[in-house]
């Protein structure tokens, strides 16, 4: 398929390998950004491929990964209420709260209907006017332009029946929490390329001058990400951090304007709690105050639901890139993506959920 | 430009009846359900057992063990690109019949109706299952119908049984795989699951993807005449190649390595799979097959399934290994080795 298989191609792949291994001359730790990142490089085995300098740890950008147990609860909360049509992504519908999950809410009546664009949710409240049709918007900056459209345009068309539980997360405020702990061993980012499409890089020059690191704008291919571990070994190498673009077909310096400009609109930076990791100061995305009749957690009164996380699995330690998954005492034993225990096994971009699946011959 | 022609309906088209969609008394054993079964299914359905209308078929099979199969069809939506739920429920028990090796002679169909299901509809996928159980060589021999009220089921629920006779001396088992088996997957993957799942509300999108609905009967016939020592068969439907490949590493205790670069998957196939994030692996197949076979027959067998319409584009998938029993290992194109799991639950779409 075309732009799909020349990103895939095995020769291509083998020329960059050899010109990693040329370049490095000294161990590297390179953390990817992205969930969909560690997902291509457990499925394609490019950690089995790169030479042993190269460590890769794998970061927190797993959307369903990090959204608090908190927010999880109060969807819950909202998806049991009569009334409620409660509209999610796929892969969200499976996230455990405390207790329940979204299909088990289902299971015993509540009306949860999986779709694909926040618009659709838009669609079912203009078609359902006597119901309340709340989208779950959680996700990164990718996601944050759709999920503000979508409250863009209930607004214009005057709708009152639509709202979102909003979570979302920035990547910044993440990098610079994990530069700034003084347990770090990160020295160069893959950052997220599609974050990047939204935002641009120029978020990333000054993280990139204070901590000294590289950090390369990455896609999700394995040709994208061996070329991205290709400039940021050279980047390391030479001493020279800065960022340095490698998913040119996608990212351009200043992002989506237009994007951008939705979720100025609709949103507003805020403290976001992450699961597995805590409270990161300015690290999320809220609705702003003056389009609060869009807030479904003050529409439907659930802001008083706290959760606290249970201290059982080493997810944070994970998600800044201080250990694998494998190093989890109980990393596939009591934790496994069917009984997880924390957030990293519960969606299948997160790092320990992609190790199960695709790297568990060694266990016995 | 006029509108293309409705070939099935003019070969097939709906009687003149009472209603113009299923009541209530169609089910309540009455006049309308006398109208319904004689006018509509019936001439559908034509086969000598059925035609006497006792409260059971009686069989003149020949000897040998009988394989007997039943599944039910609760397709959402019931048309989609490709096919429909009647050719779907014939297609369906005919496969799980035959991946036993048998002659597939007779099958059951029982209806349960949805008031308010528009007749023509009902009348359309009986067309499609009289269409079917010809290509597929079986007789319909047993039947039965119920409706329920509007709101207890989504349409139409269709089960279907089926039963074969294996010839002698032939013993399929997922159980008995033994180390440098090659194992054979006879097309593409994963065009059912996402035919429907591009239709499907909330999802829909434009897409050519159509899926492979098909009966295997005679693909295994020659399968079977190519490879007598074929250790077993199965058809990968729900859970998709994954599931069928790890339930024989169980059964059998043995390891599957496979090779990424030699399954196929259609280019509109990998788009849909690539946009909704799910790997085709774990999408159901409906008209594919997966054999294993012992290495000095692969060859054979190969020749013999591309040759047949339903096995054009066969290939060898993998082998059978000692090491890592009761798990499949892929090595992927760039010669790096990753596990392929069984799937935790249904495959959902990614947010990003």
């Amino acid at each position: 398929m075309k732009y799909l298989d020349e990103f895939r191609d095995p020769e291509l792949a083998k020329g960059l390998l050899e010109e990693i291994r040329r370049t490095v001359t000294q161990p590297w730790t390179i953390m990817e950004i992205c969930g969909g990142q560690t997902h291509a490089i457990m499925r394609f085995g490019i950690d089995q491929l790169l030479p042993p300098e190269i460590t890769l740890v794998h970061g927190p950008g797993c959307p369903v990964c990090v959204t608090p147990l908190e927010t999880i609860d109060r969807a819950l909360a909202v998806a049991a209420r009569e009334n409620v049509i409660f509209t999610s992504f796929g892969d969200m519908l499976r996230v455990p709260g405390s207790r329940d999950d979204l299909f088990r809410v289902k299971s015993r009546g509540g009306d949860v209907r999986m779709v694909y664009s926040p618009l659709e949710a838009v669609k079912l409240a203009r078609e359902n006017p006597g119901k309340e049709v709340v989208f779950l918007a959680v996700g990164f900056e990718t996601t944050a332009p759709g999920n503000a459209m979508a409250v863009k345009q209930a607004a214009a068309e005057g709708l009152t029946n639509f709202s979102e539980i909003v979570s979302h997360v920035l990547v910044p405020p993440a990098m610079e929490a994990i530069l700034s702990s003084p347990d770090n061993l990160v020295q160069g980012f893959l950052a997220a390329g599609h974050v990047c499409t939204i935002m641009g890089w120029d978020e990333y020059e000054p993280i990139a001058a204070r901590y000294k690191v590289p950090i390369v704008p990455t896609g999700f291919e394995p040709v994208d990400i061996l070329e991205g571990i290709l400039k940021t070994v050279r980047l390391l190498e030479k001493g020279t951090p800065g960022v340095e673009n490698q998913y040119l077909r996608l990212v351009r310096e200043e992002g989506n304007p237009v994007a951008r400009a939705v979720v100025n609109e609709i949103y507003e930076v805020c403290d976001r709690k992450w699961r597995g990791i805590g409270m990161i100061p300015r690290s999320g995305l809220r609705i702003r105050d003056e389009l609060a009749a869009f807030d479904a957690e003050k529409k439907f009164r659930v802001e008083g639901i706290v959760t606290e996380e249970p201290e059982v699995c080493i997810a944070g330690e994970i998600l800044q890139g201080l250990k694998k998954p494998h190093e989890c005492p109980a990393f596939g034993k009591e934790c496994t993506p069917r009984t997880p225990l924390g957030a990293t096994m519960v969606s299948s971009e997160g790092a320990c959920a992609a190790y199960h699946k695709y790297s568990r011959k060694g266990l016995s | 430009m006029t509108e293309r022609p409705d070939f099935a309906n003019m070969s097939c088209p709906l009687p003149l009846m009472d209603h113009d969609s299923i009541q209530l008394a169609h089910g309540a054993g009455g006049l309308l359900s006398a109208d319904l079964i004689d006018k509509l299914i019936l001439p559908r359905f034509a086969s000598p057992e059925l035609d006497k209308l006792e409260d059971q078929a009686v069989l003149d099979l020949p000897p040998g063990r009988v394989a007997f199969s039943t599944d039910t069809f609760v397709v959402s939506p019931i048309f989609f690109p490709g096919g429909d739920i009647g050719d779907l429920a014939v297609n369906g028990t005919v496969n799980d019949v035959a991946m036993s090796g048998a002659t597939v002679h007779a099958l059951s169909v029982g209806f349960v109706l949805e008031e308010g299901l528009p007749l023509a509809d009902f009348h359309r996928i009986l067309c499609s299952m009289e269409a079917a159980a010809k290509k597929a060589g079986v007789r319909i021999v047993t039947g039965d119908t119920k409706v329920v009220g509007r709101g207890s089921c989504d349409g139409i629920f269709i089960n279907t049984s089926g039963v074969g006779v294996i010839p002698d001396g032939l013993n399929l088992s997922a159980a008995s795989l033994v180390p440098g088996d090659r194992v054979i997957l006879s097309g593409t993957l994963a065009d059912h699951g996402m035919a429907v799942m591009t239709v499907r509300e909330g999802l829909s999108f434009q897409s050519s993807v159509q899926s492979d609905t098909a009966p295997l009967n005679d693909l295994i016939r020659m399968i079977l005449a190519a490879g007598p020592g074929t250790r077993t068969l199965r058809d990968p439907t729900r859970g998709g190649a994954a599931t069928t490949l790890n339930e024989f590493a169980k059964a059998s205790g043995v390891g599957i390595k496979l090779d990424e670069s030699a399954f196929k998957v259609r280019p509109d196939v990998a788009g849909a799979c690539e946009i909704l994030g799910i790997d085709p692996l774990y999408v159901a197949n409906e008209g594919k097959l997966i054999a294993v076979v012992p290495a000095d027959q692969a060859e054979a067998v190969l020749a013999a399934m591309r040759a047949h319409e339903h096995g054009r584009e066969a290939t060898i998938i993998g082998t059978v290994v000692a090491d890592h029993p009761g798990l499949v290992a892929m090595k992927t194109g760039f010669g790096a080795e990753r596990i392929v799991d069984m799937p935790v639950g249904e495959q959902l779409p990614r947010i990003c």
